[in-house]
């Protein structure tokens, strides 16, 4: 009795400070906005988990149909509800790990050009040149390896590389102008923006005096830019090529038009082959038998978790460089 | 000995900046080989019937591909309409109420939205939409669409926010206004050119986007009235046209490349000007 009493009479009295400022800013209507903004923002955070979700759960038919064999296995027939996804797989990074060893070098020589050779003015207008070469749609980044890349493949670069470097095995077998190095150089053309945009914001940040040091012992330019600043950016730098080889590996259209959709594992780069997104691409709509979407939604959920994981990483170091410098140890 | 290391180490330096340079230049060439090629290949079949016609078998000429811009700007409209106030009032959370680490949370997942392939969004807009109902529908691919405005849109509403001066926030307090007040009459008025330059370049960017929109709106051939069945839309007639065999649909598919393209380009432009004409017209 005496205790209700007590809190009756102070409650007018001593209401908390928190309890007061509270109310008093939901009277301003600060609480309810950042409320509100805040439901917005978690938004975010229900549809990244969301699409996890649904991923998992509407491949749950082939995951216990095939289990780890899933990833080992490479028949792909409709028909006979036979999903392996070796072919796939192969095919994704082939074509994505081709378009980094094309991309990288020519994108680190472009950002270094920008941020320690360029004067400013140049640099920047060639950067929004570039910024609008990464908006140009995949489709038609399509188009263009069909009717340009395919026939260019076929009666030039393929010859000449036969010609020249035959006999590695890589370089053998028939030429139609589909496969897996059109699909590569496509891509390259499609990631070198990435590389070179966020390498350059990267080689940006590397201290003056680093450049000055090594100039002032003695170093010629290319010494101080290839010594001393892309190790200082090396880690920002690896998180440039790790967000394009996430960029590549999910690269549906222009993959989808200039692979050759065949699914099979072969040396040859002349050879046509199939990427995962291709394969979504092609058969999601078609496919008839809940088995067949189920796979397809698992190869998906492949796709998803490689691209989660490299673009994780990228930020992280692109992070860790611009704040204090990946120095190097 | 010396003077021929030296010899050596100083071509080294000319050899290689120059290569740097040959990379620059080479792929912003591939820039202009790409619209030059549009502009020559497409150029010519861009007349009156191909914005206003229905298309027409192969064979016979006169067929445009009105429906898929109409069906184009369908889906960009339900995009913005679900995606943008998303994206919008997100952007606002993180610049103007975020605390420390959920923010990081909430501006992590945003980036790693941002990284996930299209076609995966398409996956995810068609198992909620398409898979449950068994049909194809506009809203479907709007919903895609709208997945992936949100995080652009997000970012770019943040970074401008986060540019306008804390002392106009201030001088707003001061005054007595509350934080929300401050935000909507004096914050978000100062950072407006800047957001709409974020909208309009988020819309530009899934403008083209065709993964999300194949089993999503799957294409038609006709008008579509209302939003719930499979539409046209003008990334998706340039893919079909393209891996198609006739030469009368390669021609269109080259021409709604060039209006595409177009219209990617010039937003680009046109925001990068005026939004550089602002900064400037501020700071005098």
């Amino acid at each position: 009795m005496s205790a209700t009493a007590t809190t009756i009479e102070n409650a007018p009295l001593r209401p908390s400070r928190g309890a007061r400022a509270f109310i008093h800013r939901l009277r301003n209507g600060d609480e309810i906005a950042h409320i509100i903004t805040l439901v917005f923002a978690s938004t975010i955070l229900l549809l990244a988990i969301l699409l996890v979700c649904i991923l998992w759960r509407d491949c749950h038919l082939s995951r216990a149909q095939f289990g780890w064999a899933f990833f080992r296995t490479s028949t792909w027939d409709p028909v006979f509800s036979q999903f392996g996804a070796l072919p796939f797989i192969y095919g994704t990074l082939v074509t994505s790990v081709l378009a980094l060893i094309l991309s990288v070098p020519l994108g680190l020589a472009a950002a270094i050009f920008l941020s320690e050779l360029a004067p400013r003015k140049i640099s920047d207008t060639i950067s929004f040149l570039i910024d609008l070469l990464a908006a140009v749609p995949s489709v038609i980044y399509g188009v263009l390896g069909i009717f340009v890349v395919v026939p260019l493949m076929r009666t030039t670069i393929g010859p000449a590389l036969k010609h020249t470097l035959g006999f590695l095995p890589i370089f053998q077998g028939p030429n139609y102008g589909v496969g897996f190095l059109t699909a590569g150089i496509v891509l390259t053309i499609m990631v070198v923006p990435f590389i070179i945009s966020v390498s350059r914001e990267v080689l940006l940040t590397v201290p003056r005096d680093q450049r000055e040091a090594a100039l002032a012992l003695g170093a010629t330019r290319w010494e101080s830019t290839w010594k001393v600043v892309v190790p200082w950016a090396r880690s920002g730098i690896l998180g440039s090529i790790f967000l394009a080889l996430a960029r590549a590996l999910g690269e549906t259209m222009a993959v989808t038009m200039v692979i050759g959709n065949d699914p099979r594992i072969a040396t040859s780069l002349f050879s046509s082959g199939y990427s995962i997104a291709a394969v979504i691409a092609n058969e999601f709509a078609e496919a008839f038998s809940d088995m067949h979407v189920s796979s397809l939604i698992e190869l998906g959920l492949v796709l998803f978790l490689m691209t989660f994981i490299l673009n994780g990483l990228a930020r992280i170091m692109i992070i860790a460089t611009e704040r204090g410098g990946g120095r190097p140890s | 000995m010396s003077g021929l290391r030296l010899f050596w180490r100083k071509s080294l330096n000319v050899v290689m900046l120059t290569l740097t340079g040959v990379a620059a230049f080479a792929v912003v060439s591939v820039l202009f080989m790409i619209l030059g090629y549009l502009v020559w290949k497409g150029g010519s079949s861009l007349n009156w019937n191909f914005f206003t016609k229905l298309p027409v078998p192969v064979g016979e000429t006169g067929g445009g591909v009105a429906n898929a811009i109409l069906g184009s700007m369908k889906l960009l409209l339900l995009a913005a309409v679900m995606g943008l106030p998303i994206g919008l009032i997100a952007g606002v959370y993180l610049a103007e109420f975020g605390g420390k680490s959920y923010s990081f949370v909430i501006r992590y997942t945003t980036d790693l939205l941002n990284g996930v392939p299209s076609i995966i969004i398409g996956i995810f807009a068609a198992a909620l939409f398409v898979l449950p109902v068994h049909h194809y529908s506009t809203f479907a691919g709007g919903a895609a669409l709208a997945i992936m405005i949100i995080p652009i849109t997000l970012r770019s509403t943040e970074e401008f926010l986060r540019s306008v001066p804390g002392s106009l926030r201030e001088g707003a307090m001061a005054l007595g206004a509350s934080k929300w007040r401050t935000i909507a009459t004096v914050v978000l008025p100062a950072a407006k050119g800047g957001i709409i330059t974020g909208v309009l370049l988020a819309l530009a960017r899934v403008a083209g986007e065709t993964a999300p929109l194949i089993f999503t709106v799957l294409g038609n051939q006709y008008w579509t009235t209302g939003w719930n069945q499979p539409t046209a839309a003008l990334p998706l007639v340039i893919y079909n046209y393209a891996i198609s065999p006739y030469d009368d649909y390669h021609r269109q598919a080259w021409a709604a490349g060039l209006v595409l393209l177009a219209l990617v380009l010039l937003t680009n432009i046109g925001t990068r000007f005026a939004l550089s004409r602002g900064a400037s017209g501020g700071s005098n």
